[in-house]
Formats: C-alpha cells, sequence, structure tokens
C-alpha cells in the first residue's frame, strides 16, 4: 500500500517567509562570487506563502535558492502555493534550456505532490522562460493542469495575477541592461582563473630568457610587464566587454574583446617604454585573451543565439589560438635579440 | 540588442499557424507579432533561438535549431564529442 497517499500533504508543507534574512543575502552574493553554486539548494516540493487553499494559485519553480529567493521576496501579501521542482540547483532559465526544468519533470511534480487534491481549479503558473523546456499543452494532456505562463521575471508576478494572469509585453521582454550585466561579472571573473595562472607563470618565466641562457634577475626585473599586461587584458575581456556591451559597435562579442585587448595595450604601452617587439607581442596575446573571456560572456547574455555563436567562434577560435602562438613566439624573439 | 545578422534558423510555416498567439506569449525576446489573425516573425535577428516558440506551438508552425547561445557550452561539445551543452556540472565551470 502506497502510504505516501494519506500523507495530507496541503497540511504539511512548510511555509515560506516572503522577506529575505541575512543568511539569504549573505548566500546570494556568495552566489554572484561563484562560491558552492552547486550546493545552493531548495527541497523539491510544495510550500505555502501565507495561508493557501484549494482556491489559491500554484506557481512553479525551480530549486536553485537563488531564483527561489527572488520570487519568494516578491509575493508578500499573497497567499499562494509554490511547487519547487528539481533542477539540480540551476536556475529556471538554463534549466529548461537543458531540459531539467523541462515537461516531464513539471508533470512528475505535479503528480508526485498529487496538485489535483490540494487545489480545485486546474491551473499552474509556470516561469516564462521555462518554456524552452516546458510545453504546456502537454502538461495539461498529462495531468490536467493547464500550464500558464506568468511573466518572465519574478517581479512582476502580482502585477501579473492581478490583471487576470496577463502579462504586458514588457514583461515578457528580456533586457539586458548594465546593472544585471555588472552582476554577472564576478561569476566571470573565476572562469579561467587556472589558465590564466598559467599564462602568467609561462611568460613571467620567458621574461628571464636570454641569449646567454635563463637570467633569474632578468626574470624578476622584466617579468612584471608581461604578467601585468595579460592581467588587465583578461580584466578588461571580463569587465569592460560586458559592462560596456553595447557602446562597441561590433557585434560579435569576440571583436568586443579584442577591442579592449587593443585599447589595454596601447594603455599600457604608454605608460610603460619597452621594445616595439615585446609591445607588439603581448599585443596579440592580449587581444586573444581579452577577445576569448568576452567571447564567452554569450554564456551570461540574454540574446545570443546559438547559430550565432557557432559563426563567431568558426573564426574567432583559430585566430585566438594563432594570436597567442604568434605573441609567445615573438616574445621569446624579443628576449633573445 | 541584437545580436548577429542572418544567422538564426527560426522559421515560421504561416499555413500552420491558427493565431493561437502562445508563440507571442513565451518569447523572451518579442520576436512575433499578430497580423491578420497569424503569427508574424518582425525582426528574425531578435531569436535567441531558445526554442520556447517552437516547442509550444502545439500546431508545429514553428521550427528552430534550438540550443544554448554559450561559447563555453560550445567548447565543452567540442571537447567531449558531443552536442553543444551548457551542463558544466562534470567541469569546474560554474553554469549559467
Amino acid at each position: 500500500m502506497d502510504f505516501q497517499s494519506f500523507k495530507p500533504v496541503a497540511i504539511s508543507a512548510p511555509t515560506v517567509s516572503t522577506s529575505l534574512d541575512f543568511k539569504d543575502r549573505m548566500g546570494a552574493v556568495k552566489m554572484r562570487l561563484g562560491f558552492g553554486r552547486n550546493h545552493y539548494r531548495v527541497e523539491p516540493g510544495l510550500y505555502k506563502v501565507g495561508k493557501p487553499d484549494s482556491q489559491s494559485d500554484v506557481l512553479v519553480s525551480g530549486n536553485y535558492k537563488l531564483s527561489f529567493d527572488m520570487l519568494r521576496k516578491e509575493l508578500s501579501g499573497l497567499n499562494l502555493w509554490i511547487l519547487v521542482i528539481d533542477t539540480k540547483g540551476v536556475n529556471v532559465w538554463c534549466a529548461a534550456g537543458k531540459g531539467t526544468f523541462g515537461t516531464d519533470n513539471v508533470v512528475k511534480s505535479i503528480k508526485k505532490v498529487s496538485l489535483e487534491h490540494i487545489v480545485n481549479h486546474r491551473n499552474v503558473i509556470l516561469p516564462q522562460l521555462s518554456a524552452s523546456g516546458v510545453a504546456a499543452h502537454i502538461v495539461k494532456e498529462q495531468t490536467g493542469f493547464r500550464g500558464i505562463f506568468g511573466p518572465a521575471l519574478a517581479r512582476d508576478i502580482k502585477a501579473f495575477i492581478s490583471a487576470g494572469y496577463k502579462a504586458m509585453p514588457e514583461m515578457r521582454k528580456m533586457n539586458f541592461p548594465m546593472k544585471e550585466r555588472a552582476k554577472l561579472i564576478p561569476n566571470d571573473f573565476m572562469y579561467g582563473k587556472f589558465q590564466l595562472l598559467a599564462i602568467l607563470a609561462g611568460f613571467f618565466f620567458f621574461a628571464g630568457l636570454d641569449r646567454s641562457g635563463f637570467l633569474f634577475e632578468k626574470m624578476l626585473s622584466t617579468g612584471l610587464f608581461p604578467v601585468l599586461n595579460i592581467f588587465c587584458a583578461y580584466i578588461a575581456g571580463i569587465v569592460l566587454g560586458p559592462l560596456f556591451l553595447t557602446w562597441i559597435p561590433f557585434r560579435p562579442f569576440a571583436m568586443k574583446g579584442a577591442f579592449w585587448g587593443v585599447v589595454s595595450t596601447i594603455g599600457l604601452n604608454l605608460i610603460i617604454h619597452v621594445s616595439a617587439m615585446e609591445g607588439i607581442a603581448l599585443g596579440l596575446v592580449n587581444v586573444s585573451v581579452a577577445s576569448f573571456m568576452c567571447m564567452n560572456f554569450t554564456g551570461s547574455s540574454t540574446y545570443t543565439s546559438l547559430s550565432g555563436v557557432q559563426k563567431e567562434m568558426k573564426l574567432a577560435v583559430p585566430l585566438q589560438i594563432a594570436f597567442v602562438a604568434l605573441g609567445v613566439i615573438l616574445y621569446i624573439l624579443s628576449k633573445l635579440v | 540588442m541584437q545580436y548577429l545578422k542572418n544567422v538564426v534558423t527560426l522559421n515560421l510555416n504561416p499555413a500552420l499557424c491558427t493565431g493561437c498567439g502562445m508563440c507571442m506569449v513565451v518569447c523572451p525576446r518579442a520576436v512575433f507579432q499578430m497580423r491578420d489573425k497569424k503569427a508574424y516573425i518582425l525582426d528574425k535577428d531578435d531569436c535567441m533561438e531558445c526554442g520556447a516558440c517552437a516547442l509550444n506551438c502545439k500546431h508545429g508552425a514553428l521550427t528552430v535549431r534550438s540550443g544554448v547561445g554559450c561559447a563555453a557550452g560550445i567548447l565543452n561539445g567540442l571537447l567531449r564529442g558531443t552536442e553543444p551543452s551548457c551542463d558544466c556540472s562534470t567541469s569546474t565551470k560554474n553554469c549559467c
């Protein structure tokens, strides 16, 4: 006998607060910095906000705690249910893209909590951004629940409900303002940290090369310049590229990054004077590093397509590799002449 | 904000469209509009190929080769010999 079916889920479902405490806020900061992101999760299942009853709305959400917190803090004064589905701690949009916030998971989760015994109506409100993983008409076929796509962002959920489950066009469109882009920068900073350290260490070592062999003193006295160059290019690609995304007219992200690589190279060479050969060598590496890092921001952006990224990578990646290779050779040569 | 021109694989077959408007609801890039009771693609270059419209068009009027517009994901796929995937659970890269 299935004892699970006797469990009064509606009574036992935990109630969540609609305000965030200090721990929630610190957690959000940690996530933005990229610490422990794979373990910031909410237990999947049914939750209460306020005092919901059989008439109350049901919101479906993923189990990344940052997403869950952003949703619940918008729900003050409302009485409703939140059905948290297991998206392996990944946010709604990405989970939908991967298929974990998908039709099957939503169907399974509705059945698991026996939603039909908890509410009398037959509607669930899905996040709009789950639509790339959830086919609402199939959810309806398999559970009887009609999936209504809510607004793209949790902050519009109250307006959506009070307008009779209608979203204004601006609630449906994802914009990508500078403030949002800035939030994503710290996490990207961590992306290539090991590769960055390897390149920095390599160039620091090359700085000691000499016609007479290897000079430790030369490494110490000239090795900081390439390190500074490449570090600045890394920052330029990760910070300036995304921050001023719309200011640079080129559309490919790799080009935007390359632009900032050139800018940082010129800036550094104006301050510190080195041989033309060394300057050009490091410039090539800078352009490549900044271009690669900015290209990676396509994954954070809200408007790049697979076809587009593939197209730009086809040209950009070989060039990035060629630039680094050429830069390394020229740099070593500049130390030997 | 628009990405590269003339690369998007989105396609609408007006003969199959019933004008239900679901594509307008799910599109996060405001690509669709209603004209003469049928969906109409305003500017294809706005599309990010997320696939929400095609998945939610129960009449099969929309097709798009959907996937992640993410360089790290495409590199992941290349290195593992799989489709572009932002499934980074096995690597150190924190995912989108």
